[in-house]
């Protein structure tokens, strides 16, 4: 009883947290036992090398990972003290709740700047009276306001990738997400792009949690105040080496394969 | 001083490609493939305009604007004639073009569900063999659609019309002069609908299958139910490509003959210009078909003069439809 009210109270500052997450395609495993605490209002960097299951694992966070056929999974999701994969809770509303930014930009080409930003009021049918306070409000976060506020009529297929990528980030905040979720945002970004979406995360960690799964082990330094290891070891299903704060996964690893890792000895 | 001297000097460097062999030869069999389809359409032009020869010199554009055809003696006026005939193909003409419009317009709804519900409904085996079905349906000859028509969807098509003109009579397309209902522009739409539903659904099928599957993750990952995605991300997507899709159907639907031959009352003297319900109709395939056989050297002559106008027509067709289909590509970008 008392055990339990502690835990509780412990719980109140994540924003998310998953339990014992374990993921297979098919019959093939290719995630073990998760057990990661995102705290509001942090943000959460993934590393590993590729195929150890992060942009798996990341998908599992807003019921995106179950859209896949083959894909299967055991263990829990707790957001607001609720699981999201209990019986009763519509997939639909977990995305609402936990948007997404994927690796490549993905603006939708037939619409033009403006309705890009507010698709997601119409995808999800949300009818708002001050739409237009709520375009501005999303793309000053997303720091793209002042270079396209003046054109926000023409196609979003005439912004550049990093344009594109934040208009992708302004799309997912006009949601009001409590968490998002971040697949490489930057590896198709070139070098003063990246820049301007690690100020923008840093800006958005006051008002929603980050998971961002990078490659870039100074990425991860900059924007991260937790970083999660996660590898997967020939033949065994992808896992958490190690997680804690990003600098002492940095500077002081308690593993030798995280303290090889970050410093690009493998992987 | 010097170094501006220099710069005038500087030309442009012409830069030489040496080609392969191996492309030299696709050129060469590129080129060789265009020019063919070049000098056989333009054969066959060549072959109707000098056959429609004596009856566009005679009647001349009368021949495209006028609604009566008489085949009378079969003479000229210029040769003695005492039953001098009229040829003026604009019923026809006109009917070709409302049958093809009535048949694309059932046929894109009905191709564009059954491609949405190959592509996002259907669980996988179902939507195979359901796609399978649909295919096998573009196989059956024309003439099984005719006397289909004719002796099995008229009957139920009859009773169709008949409600909609007593229901929706007020708006002019279901007005009718004379009841028939047989036979009618509608029934022979509904029957090449049919016909061109499978080449209109296989295009859209392919269309759907192509959109980006980031563009799908993105409408998900943004809340989208499957509808509102297919709404706002997948038709957007696709409108080119249906529109592609549907000019095809409609190419295919103004040539088609026996089918129409079947169900349709042609109908001279007057052009029935929207009354879809009624008996009374036009097509220039048709035409051909039902005159050839008893036809005079002059009346032949009409014929080619009609097979012209048709081939006019679905060429004109198509180019409209490549001017869409590239600007509404252009606007995408
Ligand atoms: N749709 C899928 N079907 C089958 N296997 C998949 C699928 N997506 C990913 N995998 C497998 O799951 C493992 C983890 O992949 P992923 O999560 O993409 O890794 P990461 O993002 O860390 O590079 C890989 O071995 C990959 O081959
Ligand atoms: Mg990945």
């Amino acid at each position: 009883m008392g055990s339990e009210e502690l835990e509780f109270v412990a719980n109140l500052d994540n924003a998310m947290e998953t339990k014992d997450i374990n993921v297979w395609f098919g019959e093939r495993q290719v995630l073990a036992n998760v057990n990661l605490e995102f705290q509001t209002n942090t943000v959460t960097a993934l590393i590993g090398p590729s195929g150890c299951g992060k942009s798996t694992f990341i998908r599992t966070l807003n019921r995106m990972h179950e859209l896949i056929p083959s894909a299967k999974l055991a263990g829990r999701v707790m957001l607001d003290d609720e699981d999201i994969y209990a019986a009763h809770v519509d997939p639909v509303d977990i995305r609402l709740k936990v948007g997404m930014v994927f690796q490549k930009p993905n603006p939708f080409p037939s619409m033009s700047i403006g309705d890009n930003v507010l698709a997601g009021l119409k995808l999800a049918k949300r009818k708002v009276e001050d739409a237009d306070f709520i375009l501005e409000d999303s793309l000053r976060k997303a720091g793209l306001w002042d270079e396209v506020k003046d054109r926000l009529k023409t196609s979003a297929g005439s912004l550049s990738g990093g344009q594109q990528q934040r208009l992708c980030i302004a799309r997912s905040l006009v949601l009001k997400p409590q968490v998002l979720l971040m697949d490489e945002p930057c590896s198709a970004l070139d070098p003063g792009s990246t820049r301007r979406i690690e100020e923008t995360i840093k800006e958005l960690r006051e008002s929603v949690t980050i998971v961002i799964v990078t490659h870039n082990m100074q990425q991860a330094l900059r924007v991260s105040d937790y970083t999660a290891f996660f590898l997967s070891e020939e033949g065994h299903p992808g896992h958490v080496v190690e997680y804690g704060l990003t600098n002492d996964i940095f500077h002081e690893p308690k593993d030798q394969r995280t303290d090889d890792y970050v410093h690009g000895r493998f992987g | 001083m010097s170094t501006e001297l220099e710069t005038e000097k500087i030309t442009p460097r012409v830069i030489h490609v040496i080609r392969q062999n191996s492309d030299k030869v696709f050129r060469g069999i590129l080129i060789a493939g265009g020019l063919a389809a070049f000098v056989l359409l333009s054969g066959i032009f060549g072959f109707l305009a000098t056959s429609a020869g004596p009856v566009l010199r005679a009647f001349g554009l009368s021949f495209f604007t006028g609604k009566t055809w008489y085949a009378g003696d079969g003479l000229l006026p210029s040769e003695g004639s005492i039953d001098p005939p009229t040829f003026g193909l604009a019923p026809m003409l006109w009917g070709s073009l409302l049958i093809a419009v009535i048949a694309v317009a059932i046929a894109i709804p009905m191709a564009i569900g059954i491609a949405l519900a190959a592509t996002y409904f259907l669980p996988k085996k179902i939507a195979f063999a359901f796609t399978v079905f649909v295919d096998l349906v573009a196989a059956i000859p024309s003439i099984v659609f005719g006397l289909w028509g004719f002796f099995v969807l008229m009957q139920h098509g009859a009773l169709w019309a008949k409600w909609l003109n007593t229901h929706l009579g007020f708006i002019p397309f279901f007005k009718v002069e004379f009841e028939g209902f047989e036979q009618s522009p509608f029934m022979a739409g509904l029957v090449l609908a049919i016909m061109i539903t499978p080449i209109i659904a296989a295009v859209s099928r392919e269309i759907f299958a192509s959109v980006p599957a980031e563009l799908i993750n993105g409408a998900q990952a943004l809340g989208a139910s499957r509808w509102t995605m297919i709404r706002n991300v997948v038709i957007p997507f696709s409108k080119s490509g249906i529109t592609g899709g549907a000019m095809l159907g409609l190419g295919r639907a103004l040539g088609e003959t026996i089918a129409v031959f079947f169900v349709l009352q042609l109908f001279f003297d007057e052009i029935n210009w929207i009354r879809i319900l009624e008996s009374t109709g036009g097509s220039v395939a048709s035409l051909i078909v039902s005159r050839f056989g008893e036809a005079q050297p002059l009346e032949i002559s009409a014929l080619f003069g009609a097979g012209l106008a048709l081939f006019l027509v679905t060429l004109a067709v198509n180019a409209v439809a490549t001017a869409i289909v590239s600007s509404t590509n252009r606007a995408k970008k």
